[in-house]
Formats: C-alpha cells, structure tokens, sequence
C-alpha cells in the first residue's frame, strides 16, 4: 500500500504531461496539412445574410504566415478590392475612391464584407502549435469521422480567441469543427470543414463555414475552388504598389 | 378701504416690508425653479426629438429590434413609395428619411496615404432638396462656424471638435470606410464643406453629416432608408396622438411575419426615451412640489408672524370700539394686498431671471465633454404660460391664509381683558 500510492500519484502527474504531449503532436500535424511555404488560391464566399445570400470571389496569395495579398475578382461593387497583409498590418485598396488605406484598432474586429469573419481572422494566420497549447478531451465521431476532441488555450497574450475546443479528423489530421471562446468562457464562433481532399500529398478541407454566434445569420462559406502550395510568388505582389494595379 | 389700506402698507414698512421681501423672493424663486426644470428636461427631450427619434419613426421590424446597433442591412427598402403613404396616410405629420451610420473617417496626406483616422457617426439627411426641413431640425444654420453649407451630394459638414482634432478644414477630403447595406465594404470620397458644433457632446465627439444621396451611394443603399422620422407639425409632442397614428399604421402595413416589414414606434417607445419622459415628468413634479410646499410654509408663516405681532395694534383698535368683524376683514384684505404686490414683483424678478437663462444659458460644456447622452451642453430655462401664475397663485394664497389662521385671534379676545393686557 505504501508503495502503491505514490506511484499511483506519480502516474496522475505524468498523465496530463503526456496528453499534452500528444495534442502538441496533433496540432503540428495539422499545422502540416494547412500551412506552406507559399499558397496561392481561389475561393468563394457565400454569406448568408437574414435579407439573402450573396457570393464573391477571390484570388489569394499568401507567404508564410506573415504575408498574404487578396484581390476581389466578382461581383462588380468588389472588383478590383485589394487587401495587403504585412505581418500585423493591413492595407485595403478600394478603386471607387482610389485610396489604400490602413485598417488598424477597433476596426479589425469588423466583419470582411458582411461576412462572419473579423479581419482579426484574417490576420492571424498563424500555425495552431504556435498560438495554442491543450489536452486531448476525449474522442467523438463527427460527421461519420472518428475525432480527437481537443481543449486548447492560448500560449501568447495577442490570440484573437483565448480558448478553443478542435475535433481533429484521427486518419487524415485536419479539423472537423473548431468552437472559438473568449477568455470569459463565451462561445464566440463555430466553424465547421468539410469536403477534405488530397492536394499535393496533404489533406486539406475546401468548405468550411463560418457562423459568428453573436450574429443571427446563417453564416459564411468559403469554398477553396483552386489551391497550390510552394509555388514562387514574386515579391511585389507583397507590396503597397501591388494595390494600385 | 382699499385705497386706505394700501395707502398703510405702502407708509407702514414695519408691517408690510418683511412680508413683500419673503413673499417676493420665494414666488421668484419657485418661477425661476419652474422654467428652469421645464427647460433643461424640455430641451432635452425636443433634442432628442430631432436629432434622433422624431415624434415618430418608422423601422423595419427586424431594424426596430436592434435599432440601437444601428442595422444598415435590416434597413427600410421602397422608402420613395412608403413616404409617400406616410404622407398621404398620416395627416399633421412631416417626413425624414434619414440614414444613421458608423464607420471610419480617413484623412490622407498629400500623396494619398493614411495622415490620420478615426471612428466617426455618420448622419445622412436630406440636405440639399428646396424646401427640406432637415437642416433647420439639425439647426446647421447656427450650428456653422467654418465654410458653408453643402450644395452639393459630394460634400460634408464635420464637427469642429473632430476637424480640430484631426487638423482638417473647410475643402479638405476624406474618405468614409463602412458597411454598406448588404454588408460589402463601403468606400466614399467626400469634401469638408464646413465645420459645425451642435452644442451636443454625444455628437460633437465625432460626426459628419452629408445628404442623403450620398448616404444612399456610400453604402449602396438605392431607395432605401434606415428610418423615416416623422415631426408633428405644431411640434408639440402629445403621446396619445402618437400611438393612435402608430397604432393605425401598424394594423394597416406591418406584419408579424415578415421583420421587414415597417413598423411604426412612438418617441416614448425608443431608445430609453420612456424613462426619460417619465423622469422628466417625476423630477419636474417633485421638484416644483416640495419648492411650492415649502414656499408655501415660509409664506404662510410670514402671514401668521404678522398677524402675531400685530397683537397689541388690534387690542387698541379693538378697545377703540372697532368691530372683531372689521378688523378681520381689513387684516384679510391688507394680506391680499401684501400677498398681490409681492407675488407680482416675485413673478416679474422671476421671469426676468428665467429669460436671461432662457436667452443666455448656463455653460456645462465643461461636464458633458466625455458624456455620450444627447444633452445640450448649453442649459438653458424655458418660460411658458404657467410661469406666470405658478409662484404668484401660492404666493398669494399662503400669504392670506396665513394672516386669516393668525388673525382668527381677534375674535378670542375679551373686551374687559383688553386695558389690562395693554397695561401689561
């Protein structure tokens, strides 16, 4: 008995040390299927909104994950909206009034275009390993896919959602569903992937949908219709001067 | 007797100086308290009232639901063809259309680029129609103190706190970044016409105001309105009026089932503007009570210490043979008159108090800088008809019934006991 608690103890403590090993494990999987050197895509965006649902399309460029460049390709009111992001600045190009102009402070936690997507979202494109660290929760089926269900909680002060739970596809270690908290414990957004596919030897979802909580609409969705990793993108696409053109 | 008992108020200052004083001060006081409360919660009100929630608004349903968050997407569509019910259907009543909305101002140096930003609450208003009424409701004409107003769909007003802070003048651009009605981005070029100060710390902060087909091309909204406000155009505000026309509109145009529909709402029904009126309502009745009460008291108690000192004076009137009957009533009528020439002066003092702070105000720009209520950083009293008799009626009043409670003595006092009392 003597020598059994202790090492019954000592097995509790190693316990969680190990499930958190394991969900960092996870999490950089997933971080191989999503992340790239480079990415070059086209998208679509359906949001449905409580007066209708409307489509853009867009063409994306993105290096690493401290740059990205998003021109609007439809309808005609987004043609030709630029938007650049720098590390953690953003410019926007609108060629109605031929301005660039700087979005900073409050106004990058307002929706891109009506969608449920902050800018905020947008910016930080971070790998999950980086900004979250967690614990295996359990397993569930989700989608007819066996999941890992993990409870992550930021490792750094500028996580623009200092909590989230993800169920983790167990075969092909892509999300399923992420539910977005803030630090107050309050379910901010939902997100749901689906359609995974084998791109250039990774999985890698071409839906997911968006649904701000807070909101009464019923939600975004993003279809990635074309998608490349590792190509070269030429430098002045990452530039104020690319706006304008 | 009246002339006579004038004639002994105005020489005898011993009897009738304390009591005009007190009666005078207390009716000018309880005036001046009274206009002073009906004019800074009846400003207030008529302030919100046009810049605001109109003495009806018409929403969408859905819009109405949220109105606070300001929903552009849940906006009134059709507006052309509902104004023109409005007007047709609801008699006594003028129409606005008007679009409120939020976003972010940007000015840019000289080769385009960002120089300075910041948030800003966005008025488009019907600015440029001959005859339109709105620019008076927003009192532009005044409210300007650089440039002019626009002339044209392009330019703006902004507020002279937000041009000052950000070092903009009068044919300076900028450009408004917001939502436009189905949620795109919305982006507008405009030219600072003028530069207006309202008075309004709420609004004074930051807000620009352009026409409303400009609002309208900004944020893609085409025949569409965020609210139609309606003013009674007596411009008096009368709540059972206001619900019987909403209550009419509603059963004829809005349905439960569609949240686009429009709906009608009364000012009570917005935007805590129940409570306001309801506070407004209680202050001012709390506020003129316990003044008249306690006016009432000193009064009353400045009739019954004249009667009182006058005790030995109607002992030798009495001793003299003038009749108990006569000399109440004499007391009687020189209280009136004491009561009279008091209250009148009061009214007058307090009246011409009331209209300086009516024509001069009381600054409190200084308090309101950081408030985000719609409260005029000007406070001003505002004279109405019952001004005029709400000091001088209890003035008179108490005055006269106080002498009439004091002087009830008279008739106790005992014909034989009188030389004796005098000796005394």
């Amino acid at each position: 008995m003597k020598i059994r608690m202790p090492a019954l103890a000592l097995l509790l403590l190693a316990a969680p040390h190990s499930h958190g090993e394991e969900a960092a494990a996870i999490l950089a999987r997933v971080d191989r299927n999503l992340s790239a050197r480079t990415r070059i895509a086209e998208s679509s965006m359906t949001i449905h909104s409580r007066r209708g649902s409307r489509t853009l399309t867009a063409r994306s460029y993105a290096e690493g994950t401290r740059k990205s460049f998003t021109e609007y390709l439809a309808p005609t009111a987004e043609k030709g909206t630029k938007m650049l992001k720098l590390a953690r600045q953003l410019w926007l190009y609108s060629p109605a009034t031929d301005r660039t102009i700087q979005i900073s402070g409050h106004l990058l936690r307002q929706p891109v275009m009506g969608s449920d997507l902050s800018y905020e979202d947008l910016m930080d494109d971070r790998k999950l390993a980086e900004i979250y660290e967690g614990r295996i929760a359990g397993e569930e089926e989700i989608a007819g896919r066996r999941a890992w269900v993990l409870e992550l909680v930021a490792r750094v002060a500028d996580a623009a959602y200092p909590r989230q739970k993800i169920w983790v596809d167990r075969e092909r270690d892509v999300p399923l569903r992420q539910e977005l908290y803030a630090k107050s414990g309050k379910l901010l957004k939902e997100v749901t992937y689906a359609e995974a596919t084998r791109v250039e030897g990774r999985w890698y979802p071409r839906q997911v949908r968006y649904r701000d909580v807070l909101k009464q609409g019923q939600g975004t969705e993003l279809t990635v219709s074309k998608i490349t990793f590792d190509q070269p993108i030429p430098e002045w696409i990452f530039s104020k001067a690319a706006l304008k053109q | 007797m009246i002339r006579f008992l004038l004639k002994g108020i105005l020489q005898d200052r011993h009897r009738s100086l304390l009591p005009l004083i007190v009666i005078c001060i207390g009716v000018a006081l309880t005036v001046l308290g009274h206009a002073w409360v009906t004019g800074v919660m009846g400003e207030s009100i008529d302030m919100s009232a046009r810049f605001s929630t109109g003495h009806l608004k018409v929403m969408t349903r859905a819009y109405a639901g949220e109105q606070a968050q300001i929903p552009l997407d849940l906006a009134l569509s059709g507006a052309t063809a509902l104004l023109d019910e409005l007007r047709r259907e609801v008699p006594g009543v003028d129409w606005a259309p008007r679009i409120r909305f939020g976003g972010l101002i940007d000015f840019p140096d000289s080769s385009g680029a960002t120089r300075a930003q910041g948030p800003a609450a966005g008025y488009a208003i019907d600015l440029l129609t001959p005859g339109a009424a709105e620019a008076a409701r927003f009192n532009l004409a005044s409210a300007l103190l650089t440039g002019r107003l626009p002339l044209h769909p392009e330019e703006a007003l902004l507020t002279q706190d937000f041009a000052e802070k950000f070092a903009v003048q009068p044919g300076d651009t900028f450009t408004f970044i917001g939502s436009t009605m189905e949620g795109s981005m919305a982006f507008h070029n405009l030219t600072v016409a003028g530069t207006v100060r309202f008075g309004i710390a709420a609004l004074d902060h930051g807000a620009f105001i352009i026409d409303l087909s400009a609002g309208r091309q900004a944020l893609a909204m085409p025949d569409a309105a965020g609210e139609i406000l309606g003013f009674f155009r007596d411009d008096r505000y009368s709540q059972r009026r206001a619900d019987a026309l909403a209550a009419a509109f509603n059963a004829r145009h809005s349905r439960g089932d569609d949240e686009f529909s429009p709906f009608m709402v009364t000012m009570r029904e917005q935007e805590g503007m129940a409570r306001l009126l309801d506070y407004a309502h209680l202050v001012a009745l709390i506020l003129v009570t316990i003044f008249l009460l306690a006016m009432s008291v000193v009064l009353w108690n400045t009739g019954l210490i004249g009667g009182l000192r006058r005790y030995g004076e109607f002992g030798v009137r009495l001793a003299l043979g003038e009749g108990k009957n006569h000399l109440y009533k004499t007391l009687i009528l020189e209280a009136l008159l004491i009561g009279m020439i008091g209250s009148a002066a009061g009214t007058l003092i307090g009246l011409g108090l009331a209209w300086y702070l009516q024509s001069s105000g009381l600054d409190i720009g200084y308090a309101s800088k950081t408030s985000t209520m719609m409260m005029p950083a000007i406070m001003r009293a505002r004279i109405t008809t019952a001004d005029w008799y709400i000091g001088f009626i209890p003035g008179l009043l108490s005055m006269t019934l106080g002498s009439a409670l004091s002087g009830l003595g008279i008739y106790k006092r005992n014909t034989a006991q009188l030389f004796k009392e005098l000796d005394a």
